[in-house]
């Protein structure tokens, strides 16, 4: 596993240099991978724009295929539905085919098992970290031509995957029924009697094993050891605090779910939807903050390569980072784009705040707060 | 000794040969059905609950049965199952004697009938989307007990989407299941052995202990298996209803399949099903002994 790309301590903004320009080197010896016949480009092998002859080459040769399929993207999730709406607007000719919004980053990958060799398997992907790193052996790599910008740690070497968006855990709570939660302590009150609730299962879901983290890093654990974290959710149901249903913006607006353990982006993604229906607060707790990223990756199965990876430049592009930030999401080339004076300077600015320092667990990390989690949490909450 | 064994053998299965296209034929599509969408899903599953992530034989998640937290989900649902079905079998026994006295063929039998029909199959999303705007955390009876009533449902927490949550929607099914399954083994009590024990001198309790009881207890207790079977294979409404703790079997077969956390355990979902269908082939092999017992008295 590439477990030297997570550190224990990133600073999401920040991007160290020297790494930037040691990648951009690399995107250039890739390149002479590509084969090029002269006729066309066999864009299934292509690994960046070159392949392609720059960026109209492989506008043309996505036209000619003509369709895209995308998986397990929710139009309310980070602003998905506009991206998908924005790539839609700019190229016509290539249809979007929208399969299961609701599917995990694990039936993913098995749709593009079960798939393979069909015109129905799913161009491309958008996993979690722990789905990502387990599943390189399905992804082609491809280095979009904003592949500077993006920090070292949140991008495999060679393209396999890459961060896009992320986000620090969060917690959405109503002003009308809840006094602001200030600590996790708060939660474990009388005011929050059956109200807390967490997006998911933590061993099933990624958002609910980031609350989880969040948890036991702000509850004197670490993320070397989720247990702590584990030990407030077990207070909070002892508590009669922990409401255990999956909180959706339904969930919300009938009051059910007051208090949710979500990405900012998401939980703001809610309050955008509830606007005018409730009211719906993002806070971050003060100390350390628990960030994470979604990934994009290429099927190296792709019925439709080009198309596959004209949405990664797409998706790259200041356009589309910038509809991220319009989703409450942090794009992974937020800084490069500050920089350039091509972010949405109000947008970025509106981000909630992080006081203390931004832990991102690696990969044996994760793995291991996983076996954990498998052993500890269903009695836990029980 | 071969050669005696088989020359008879081969004239007898000649003649099965040519036997089989006419009155078999029309069983084929049925068959074909059966095989494609139940035998080979199943072989499937158990199959894979014997290979590793790399195709390989292993016997290691077979081992993970053995797991705590497994076992504790196999206990849930199994005192889950067995709870619903014995309230389920009591209070549905109960509607169907006192059903007896209506006319079988009369507007209350049909409603009734009709009714069970269609309560039995009503779970999945609709019925725990019915139980959380009823009895939820803002549905309207909690709303209002809480609120004219001072009455908290859930003052030591919200259990309608824990384990016990699952009860009242498992018996809203359950009951309807057991009538339409029961009252054709009361309506087989013959007005002849009630009027043979009156002219014999037996009282009613006499008559029941004696007539009644006996002969309807193995279609009581195989219908009592019948929903045990049904609450253990439920899936959807505890899928609607609970997101936390993958709490019963079922749900910890989907955990295994689609975790984004805990990975590379799919095939840990075979050998789940694997238990699950050894519990299943017990229930139903003791089920169709007891149907056979009860056949005796329903010719």
């Amino acid at each position: 596993m590439e477990d030297h790309l997570f550190t224990k301590r990133i600073a999401i903004v920040g991007v160290a240099a020297a790494a930037a320009l040691a990648l951009g080197l690399t995107g250039c010896s890739a390149s002479a991978t590509a084969t090029d016949d002269g006729s066309g480009t066999d864009a299934a092998t292509a690994t960046n724009l070159d392949a392609f002859g720059g960026l109209s080459g492989l506008e043309d040769a996505a036209k000619a295929e003509g369709a895209l399929n995308v998986i397990a993207l929710p139009r309310d999730w980070a602003n998905y539905g506009a991206v998908l709406d924005a790539f839609a607007e700019k190229y016509p000719e290539i249809t979007i085919n929208e399969a299961t919004p609701d599917a995990s980053s694990a039936e993913e990958i098995q749709a593009a098992e079960n798939l393979a060799g069909q015109d129905t398997a799913p161009d491309v992907f958008d996993v979690g970290a722990a789905v990502a790193l387990a599943n390189t052996d399905q992804f082609a790599p491809y280095q979009v031509a904003t592949w500077a910008d993006i920090p070292d740690a949140l991008k495999e070497q060679s393209g396999l995957w890459v961060g896009d968006y992320g986000g620090y855990m969060a917690i959405g709570y109503d002003p009308d029924a809840v006094p602001e939660p200030t600590s996790l302590d708060d939660l474990l009150g009388a005011d929050f009697k059956g109200k807390v609730a967490i997006n998911g299962d933590p061993t099933q879901a990624g958002a609910a094993f980031a609350a989880v983290g969040m948890a036991a890093v702000q509850n004197g654990g670490s993320v070397d050891d989720f247990q702590a974290g584990i030990d407030f959710f077990s207070d909070l149901n002892k508590a009669g605090n922990f409401v255990k249903i999956d909180p959706t913006p339904a969930t919300i607006a009938s009051g059910e779910t007051p208090v949710v353990f979500d990405w900012d982006y998401l939980n703001v993604g809610y309050g955008n939807d509830l606007d005018g229906q409730r009211n719906w607060k993002v806070t971050i707790l003060p100390g350390d903050g628990y960030a994470g990223y979604y990934n994009q990756a290429v099927n190296k199965d792709a019925p439709h390569p080009a198309a596959a990876r004209l949405w990664q430049e797409f998706l790259y592009s200041d356009d589309a980072q910038n509809l991220w930030l319009a989703g409450g999401a942090r794009p992974v080339r937020a800084d490069a784009m500050a920089d350039a004076g091509t972010i949405d300077e109000k947008l970025f600015a509106a981000l909630p705040e992080v006081d203390g320092d931004t832990v991102v667990p690696d990969a044996d990390q994760s793995a291991a707060a996983a076996t954990l989690l498998g052993e500890k949490w269903a009695a836990a909450v029980q | 000794m071969t050669d005696t064994i088989t020359s008879p053998v081969v004239p007898a299965s000649a003649g099965r040969r040519v036997r089989f296209p006419t009155s078999m034929l029309g069983l084929v599509p049925f068959a074909a059905y059966v095989l494609l969408f139940l035998g080979l899903p199943t072989v499937i599953a158990l199959v894979t609950g014997f290979l590793d992530g790399d195709g390989a034989f292993t016997l290691s998640n077979l081992a993970a049965l053995g797991n705590p937290v497994v076992l504790n989900t196999f206990g849930n649902s199994l005192w889950l199952s067995a709870l619903t079905a014995v309230i389920g079998a009591l209070l549905g026994a109960v509607f169907c004697y006192a059903l007896i006295g209506a006319n079988p063929t009369g507007a209350l039998r049909s409603v009734v009938d009709a009714a069970s029909g269609v309560l039995a199959q009503f779970g999945g999303v609709m019925l725990a989307f019915a139980f959380v705007a009823t009895i939820g955390i803002q549905g309207m009876i909690t709303v209002f007990l809480r609120d004219s009533l001072g009455i908290d449902i859930f003052a030591n927490g919200v259990w309608l989407y824990d384990t016990p949550g699952l009860i009242l929607p498992y018996i809203y099914f359950q009951v309807p299941l057991m009538i339409i399954t029961f009252s054709p083994a009361l309506e087989s009590l013959k007005p002849q052995w009630a009027e043979a024990n009156a002219m014999l001198g037996g009282s009613t309790l006499s008559y029941w202990r004696h007539v009644g009881v006996p002969v309807l207890l193995p279609s009581f207790f195989g219908c009592l298996l019948l929903l045990f079977a049904n609450a253990f294979s439920s899936f959807a409404t505890a899928a609607a209803l609970t997101s936390q703790g993958s709490e019963i079997v079922p749900l910890q077969i989907r955990g295994a399949l689609t975790s984004e956390t805990v990975l590379g355990q799919e095939n840990l979902a075979g050998s789940l099903a694997l238990g699950m269908i050894v519990v299943m082939i017990v229930v139903m092999s003791i089920y169709s002994v007891l149907m056979r017992r009860a056949a005796r008295w329903q010719r």
